[in-house]
């Protein structure tokens, strides 16, 4: 099939879908962040992880329209409080949600994965009685549309870089947070020893829900970027659900690396693939060629170990 | 009683259950409801084949797959490809540019049949592909999983993307699978035809049978040592290696032996419904499964069958009447019953009318019980709800 | 090294390191038929992942573990279980669910397979072993009590008798007494010197009072190497062993 293309276009075609995987690989990575987050913590699977991402998108898109309607001046820098609000909005309902859910939950793993699956299912429905059924997009901001045109074939759009470096100031801020911080020395901590950890003092409940909250938060900003590259429906987040699992668990579930590069890896393939094969295939193709690869290696890429649930 | 029956129908009160179940499916139900309730019902009982599946592998073996979807389908696409070239004869479709092959082959311009279809003319071996496949995949899927020790919340998210990727994957092909609306119109079985009155019949009686045939198989299993070896493994694994045991063969056995029993389902749901599409495969339905067989209580095989009936019953009769409170109904039905119920209406049986019907048994004997020893405390269990 | 030797176990440069730090370093063990050899040592000697790496749980870096002059290292868990290794966990590791009778029955070696589970019958064969070893485990009064209602001593003697089903040619029990009484304890004493008639026994005991009334050799274990070896006696006048027990 690629044959019927030039060197040329095959050059554009790369970069221009590379690009594009740019955005997607950023809404994976901060998906799969906040849910690694989680996993790593509690050993919980969150099924509605995708529905506080939509509810970030869905905090966006309030953003926008309020702004048009109250404040339309301050429309070209709603876009930064948005991403603020996304975040804070997604990581109070995780915190609603920890304490009145998740908290009876712990130490069952398959139970929770089931629960939050039916959180999602009152989320989705949720959100489809408060926005409606139709997807909904927000009003971005000027300067995040348009594009660079290094070459006459290559569009490089502005919002894929914008994303991408909110992505990578995300990532270094979880990272800092979990390796610099006193709370992500609790964190750790009680991920290593949850009886050590509340013997000399941590109040391992708080770091729980904490931890739940920030996984949350992090979804709500994947949410943000989402709108960037889609428009929010009230299923939009369960059609990223599986793509992330499979991050977290390709990239190694304990490994922060891992999860930047197995996201890249997949959003880049899925991407690639699927301008040279019909639409669902090329995802098809992508997630057949991860599972296969977690047959044969199931501790996924960088971790030294398989974790036994 | 001889050991055999025993064996597959549990204690006494295990006889008592079943002959009820029978007795309402065979009898009741056919009854009270009109053939359009009844079959409705039959296709329910469908997916039941796949709860008590579940019951095997996820209650008693401790292994939660979110793909059981996929066996059902794998199983209904069997059985609706030996139907669709049925129906596809070159005389029903010489209007086809080519006749003798399935419609929506022709819409999409394939010209011959494809080889994988070309077996599934014979129907022996439909029949027998629809065991074979499920567990060939099953086991694939399991001994690569098993194997390498790869369980728990893994599993299950490896299992759902399968489901996932086989949905997308027939959606994707429909030149192949009939893509997103399936394998339609399907009409005769054998030549006999499958859509009237008499047929829809014939259709849930053998559903019937089969589940019951199934429901009694599983209790043999779940009865001989088997059954001891999968609870001891649920429950400490590492024992159960370090007394001589193989414990990824036991997963891999239990694993392809649900996978079969939900294919049975899937093709019975093709012969009632009269058609198969990717929608019964992905992720929803897979997860639905698991909540049929959690509501009746996910260690009862029994109770899979009563919690299917019961869930879609509902689902029904929401969708009727508050098509949107639906999915506030269902999802609190997840988190109800796994917070609240962890043994389902099973354990409400066990926990509140077992009590009482021996009870009111012993007042209206009033006579001290022979037997007290089968009445087993249930406290940790009361506990928690 | 490949030479047949006369016995049971011969554990020779035994390593293994997990990032690094050798938890195990080239440690060499032998054990005749029908000893009863307990290994002592400080915390973090290293004892537990020696019972690992022998029963195939952790993964040897390097070295040679022969049983019965067949090497084991590399071995399936189950495997090395079936050639005649049986194993006691450290906190009473039985079915919580399952009764005294049925603990001992699924522990029954045979129907191993899965169409051997299928067709398993209990016969009275098997029936007579689960009785003649719930008596010797004090549990003949227990048969259908579930295993989670028995006490912490019963759990411990469970689980002992599940290896007794197994017939084991080496028996490796972690902790036997910890958390029983007194009374308890004299009782398991009696139990490990009466099945220690007819096969190999290897426990990791902390309880020195338990160690001097059964123990008729002592290995002691420090940092993953041997420290000393011999009777009780050479073992307390050990100066070496005074230091690391009473910290230098």
């Amino acid at each position: 099939m690629m044959l019927a293309y030039t060197t040329s276009e095959l050059t554009s075609i790369f970069t221009m879908q590379g690009f594009a995987g740019l955005s997607l690989f950023s809404v994976l990575l901060l998906m799969a962040l906040g849910l690694a987050i989680i996993f790593g913590q509690m050993g919980v699977i969150n099924m509605a992880h995708g529905e506080f991402m939509a509810a970030g998108a869905y905090t966006v898109y309030l953003c926008s329209t309020l702004t048009a309607k109250f404040a339309p001046a301050f429309q070209p820098y709603y876009f930064l409080f948005a991403i603020v609000a996304a975040f804070f909005v997604s990581g109070s309902l995780g915190l609603l949600v920890e304490w009145g859910l998740i908290r009876f939950l712990y130490k069952r793993p398959l139970d929770t994965l089931l629960a939050t699956w039916g959180l999602s299912l009152i989320m989705q429905q949720t959100f489809r009685s408060t926005f409606g059924a139709r997807e909904v997009t927000p009003t971005l901001p000027d300067w995040l549309m348009g594009s660079f045109k290094p070459t006459e074939t290559i569009d490089i759009p502005i919002n894929g870089v914008f994303v991408m470096g909110l992505t990578l100031f995300i990532t270094a801020a979880v990272m800092f947070f979990t390796f610099k911080t006193r709370a992500g020395l609790r964190m750790r901590a009680t991920v290593q020893n949850r009886m050590m950890s509340g013997a000399v003092g941590i109040n391992t409940k708080v770091v729980d829900r904490l931890t739940f909250a920030i996984g949350c938060g992090i979804a709500g900003v994947a949410g943000a970027a989402f709108t960037t590259i889609g428009s929010t429906g009230p299923d939009s987040g369960s059609r990223y659900i599986v793509d992330t699992f499979l991050v977290v668990v390709f990239g190694g579930a304990a490994s922060m690396l891992g999860t930047v590069a197995s996201a890249f890896g997949i959003a880049q393939t899925q991407s690639i693939s699927e301008f040279f094969l019909q639409g669902t295939m090329g995802k098809v193709t992508t997630l057949l060629a991860i599972v296969i690869i977690l047959m044969i290696r199931p501790q996924g890429l960088f971790a030294s170990k398989v974790r036994r649930a | 009683m001889n050991t055999l029956q025993k064996r597959l129908f549990g204690s006494k009160e295990g006889l008592l259950g079943t002959l009820f179940l029978a007795l309402i499916l065979v009898v009741v139900l056919p009854l009270t409801l009109d053939i359009f309730r009844l079959n409705l019902m039959g296709k329910y009982l469908t997916y039941a084949f796949v709860a008590v599946g579940l019951v095997l592998l996820w209650g008693n073996a401790g292994v939660l797959s979110l793909g059981q979807g996929v066996f059902f389908g794998l199983g209904g696409y069997c059985m609706a490809m030996f139907l669709k070239l049925e129906a596809s004869d070159p005389i029903t479709t010489k209007i086809q540019s080519t006749p003798g092959i399935p419609d929506f082959m022709d819409w999409n311009q394939i010209t011959a049949l494809p080889a994988f279809w070309v077996p599934f003319k014979s129907f022996p071996f439909a029949t027998l592909a629809i065991l074979i496949v499920p567990a060939v995949i099953a086991y694939v899927v399991g001994a690569a999983m098993f194997k390498r020790r790869v369980g728990g919340v893994y599993f299950a998210v490896i299992t759902q993307a399968i489901a996932l990727i086989v949905s997308l994957g027939i959606d994707g092909n429909q030149g192949l699978t009939g893509g997103r609306n399936g394998i339609t119109d399907l009409r005769t079985l054998l030549g006999w035809d499958i859509r009237t009155t008499f047929g829809q019949y014939t259709l849930y009686f053998t559903s019937v049978a089969l589940l019951l045939g199934v429901i009694m198989l599983s209790r043999w299993v779940l009865s001989s040592k088997m059954g001891r070896i999968l609870n001891a493994m649920s429950e400490k694994e590492d024992r159960v290696r370090f007394s001589g045991y193989d414990v990824s063969d036991f997963k891999i056995f239990i694993f392809c032996l649900a996978a079969m029993i939900s294919g049975i389902g899937g093709a019975m749901f093709v012969l009632q419904v009269g058609f198969i599409s990717p929608s019964l495969v992905g992720i929803v339905p897979s997860i639905e499964m698991v909540i049929f067989a959690a509501v009746g209580g996910k260690r009862s095989l029994l109770g899979a069958v009563y919690g299917t009936l019961l869930v879609n019953t509902g689902k029904s009769l929401f969708s009727e009447t508050f098509p949107q409170l639906w999915l506030y109904a269902m999802g609190g039905l997840f988190i109800l019953v796994v917070v609240l119920m962890p043994n389902g209406l099973a354990g409400l049986w066990d926990d509140y009318a077992k009590p009482w019907l021996h009870g009111a048994k012993k007042r209206l004997m009033e006579r001290p019980p022979v037997d007290v020893g089968e009445t087993k405390s249930n406290a940790p269990l009361a506990k928690i709800i | 090294m490949s030479s047949n030797t006369d016995y049971l176990l011969a554990i020779e440069d035994l390593t293994v390191s997990f990032d690094g730090f050798k938890a195990v370093d080239s440690l060499n063990l032998y054990l005749d038929q029908n000893e009863l050899r307990v290994i002592i040592g400080p915390n973090g000697a290293g004892k537990t992942t020696v019972l690992d790496l022998i029963c195939g749980k952790t993964r040897a870096t390097s070295g040679s573990v022969k049983f019965k002059n067949r090497e084991m290292l590399g071995m399936p868990e189950h495997s090395i279980v079936r050639s005649g290794i049986g194993r006691k966990f450290q906190t009473p590791s039985i079915y919580e669910n399952l009764t005294v009778y049925e603990n001992l029955e699924v522990s029954f070696p045979r129907g191993r397979g899965v169409f051997g589970a299928l067709t398993f019958k209990t016969t009275t064969e098997v029936e007579q072993r689960i009785q003649s070893v719930a008596e010797t485990t004090f549990l003949q009064d227990y048969l259908h009590t579930e295993g989670a209602f028995l006490s912490h001593g019963q759990k411990q003697w469970l689980e002992i008798g599940m290896l007794l089903m197994q017939e084991p040619e080496l028996m490796m029990l972690d902790e036997p007494v910890a958390g029983m009484s007194p009374a308890e304890r004299e009782q398991t004493a009696e139990l490990l010197k009466r099945i220690s008639a007819d096969r190999s026994i290897l426990v990791i005991e902390h309880d020195m009072e338990f160690v001097s009334r059964i123990a008729k050799k002592v290995t002691v274990l420090h940092l993953g190497k041997i420290l000393a070896e011999g009777s009780m006696d050479e073992i307390h006048n050990n100066q070496m062993v005074q230091d690391v027990y009473l910290g230098h």
